[in-house]
């Protein structure tokens, strides 16, 4: 049975190894160069001594990011990816919560590197790519890892301001992996177009199906998500037939009838989530790539990452919201009503996932682990944990799974999972203010701040910029005299919300 | 009233309180302006002056400036 991630790898670069695997604008990198790189990675890390550590990863995106983090793998450690585009402050939280004793960088962030409040080692990914493998000594690893052993961590929202890290385990990235590329169809012809950055768990959907067929990812440079055209000509240049990318990307190119100028030519599997796809835009995807299979993907860092697909293939009503369908195989989705209870027909419930792809939870954090991963209340009879999503959803007249709201001030804006608390704990530590409210306008998707204090506007802006990643920042900041506040002293978001548009 | 090159300097500022729009022209090259910025302003230009960008129209030299912003604007609305 397999029991690690890299017997993914270690199989391929036998069946394939003068591929491209990964490649990027600068480099394309075959499956036998990312095999013999990573097992570099590993052996300078094992003569280090760091073993079943976390060690930082702090590149630009790039081939050799993706290598590096299988050669932390390989070394039987866990990474811990940190970006450029990450705010300061969130970055020295991560670093605080890891405690790592090394930290990866490349030539491009060796000075940003310097800079970071870290003191553990810091070495350049050209340092090390070069080291001699040892080979018994990574395979002495290899025969020690145990499928419930960390191999990365990756920081989602927390509305106490401080990040919360997922740790995830080779058993329930292998079981996601394997359900999700079954449901996608993924096999070696797969060319995967990448969106999303290696510092969130979306990337798990290109890099290890990548691995499993010996199939090939290209990483997208993130101006082109900018600029509609260059990016499919950029699709079509490298005959790019798969992407899996949050609604927001998907929707920049429809809205703006890029089709009308250039067309996908080779796209066809098509997979988004995170957010709701208007149907107008989904129509104009589909009218544009008739013979694509679109699907809609649902599912929490937490659950590793998608745990919920639907095939849209029949046609949806104006109005209608795409289902999130049903659970990938060896995945249950328990829907508990107030009572705990199981939600009866069309009920609302808390969606709830059981199975082996729930991650080990939160990083140096069992309190927090303690709330959100819990025993299943439906059984009594021995231990088992389920995930609490947050999100209520209910089951449509013809079963598919339906998402309603969430249950807290969770939102996802332009693919991101967000607290609105975590915004306003930023705001609420800038010595000046006095009080922030925070609300999330759905019909626009914009971002609103409301706040209370004795500075502008514009040096609010400023002073987030620090603290905040750059989604998180809000697209509207209004100072006010007062804040509204509800009977029992609340920010009463709802009148904050009536103020929209005003 | 306010002129429409005052109304674009708006939608620009509430985006970017902290970028002197008037003289700034590598919106674009120095990533000031995000995919997220782009959508947002397309948006609020068609919502306010009623004129459509299309994707073909998306480039950084149209991106880069206000100045090159609203001279598409202008193009637009005069029908070419």
């Amino acid at each position: 049975m397999q029991n690690n991630v890299l017997d993914y790898l270690n199989n391929i670069v036998r069946v394939k190894p003068d591929k491209t695997a990964f490649a990027d604008v600068r480099r394309e990198m075959t499956f036998s160069e990312v095999y013999e790189q990573s097992r570099a990675v590993a052996t300078f890390l094992y003569r280090k001594g760091i073993e079943k550590q976390p060690v930082v990863v702090f590149m630009r995106k790039s081939p050799e990011e993706i290598t590096t983090f299988f050669g932390v793998i390989a070394a039987g450690d866990f990474y811990v990816p940190i970006d450029e585009e990450m705010p300061s402050v969130r970055i020295g939280l991560i670093l605080e919560n890891v405690k790592a004793g090394m930290l990866i960088c490349d030539a491009s962030t060796y000075q940003a590197a310097g800079k970071l409040p870290f003191h553990g080692e810091i070495v350049c990914y050209e340092d090390i790519c070069g080291t001699d493998v040892e080979e018994e000594a990574l395979r002495k690893i290899y025969d020690r890892a145990i499928d419930t052993d960390p191999i990365y961590i990756v920081f989602t929202s927390g509305s106490t301001g401080v990040p919360k890290g997922v740790a995830a385990c080779h058993r329930s990235v292998i079981d996601y992996i394997e359900q999700l590329s079954e449901v996608l169809e993924f096999d070696e012809d797969t060319v995967f177009g990448s969106q999303t950055p290696l510092y969130f768990d979306a990337c798990l959907k290109e890099l290890y199906p990548t691995l499993k067929f010996g199939a090939t990812t290209w990483l997208i440079p993130r101006e082109l998500f900018s600029l509609p055209v260059k990016l499919v000509e950029f699709l079509n240049e490298h005959k790019v037939n798969t992407i899996c990318w949050v609604v927001s990307a998907l929707t920049m190119v429809s809205a703006f009838d890029t089709f009308r100028t250039v067309t996908p030519k080779y796209l066809r599997n098509i997979a988004f989530g995170s957010e709701v796809f208007p149907i107008k835009q989904f129509r104009r995807w589909r009218e544009a790539l008739p013979d694509a299979r679109f699907t809609n993907l649902y599912g929490p860092t937490e659950g590793t990452g998608m745990c919920c697909y639907y095939k849209v293939e029949r046609e949806l009503q104006d109005g209608e919201v795409i289902p999130i369908g049903r659970p990938f195989r060896n995945t249950e989705i328990l829907l508990l009503n107030e009572r705990d209870e199981r939600a009866g027909e069309g009920e609302e419930g808390e969606i709830c996932i059981r199975g082996t792809s729930l991650t080990l939870g939160y990083y140096n954090d069992f309190e927090r682990t303690r709330e959100a991963f819990v025993q299943n209340p439906l059984n009594t009879a021995y231990p088992e944990l389920i995930y609490r999503t947050g999100d209520i959803g209910r089951f449509n007249e013809r079963g598919e799974l339906v998402f309603v709201s969430r249950k807290d001030y969770q939102i996802k804006h332009m693919g991101h999972r967000i607290e609105l608390g975590e915004i306003e704990a930023n705001v609420n530590m800038l010595e000046p203010v006095k009080i922030a409210g925070c609300v999330y306008d759905d019909t626009r998707g914009r971002i609103l701040l409301y706040y209370v204090g004795e500075l502008s506007e514009k040096e609010l802006a400023e002073a987030l910029k620090d603290k905040l990643p750059r989604y998180m920042i809000p697209n509207r900041i209004v100072r006010l005299e007062k804040m509204p506040f509800t009977a029992n002293g609340k920010i009463d978001r709802v009148a904050l919300r009536a103020a929209v548009g005003k | 009233m306010e002129t429409e090159m005052e109304e674009l300097l708006e939608i620009l500022e509430d985006l970017h309180p902290e970028v002197d729009f008037e003289t700034c022209e590598r919106l674009i090259d120095d990533k000031i302006l995000d995919s997220f910025d782009i959508v947002s302003v397309i948006a609020e230009i068609n919502e306010r002056f009623d004129v459509a960008i299309t994707a073909e129209k998306i480039t950084p030299e149209n991106f880069n400036s206000a100045k090159a912003l609203y001279a598409l604007i202008r193009k637009l609305e005069d029908g070419e």
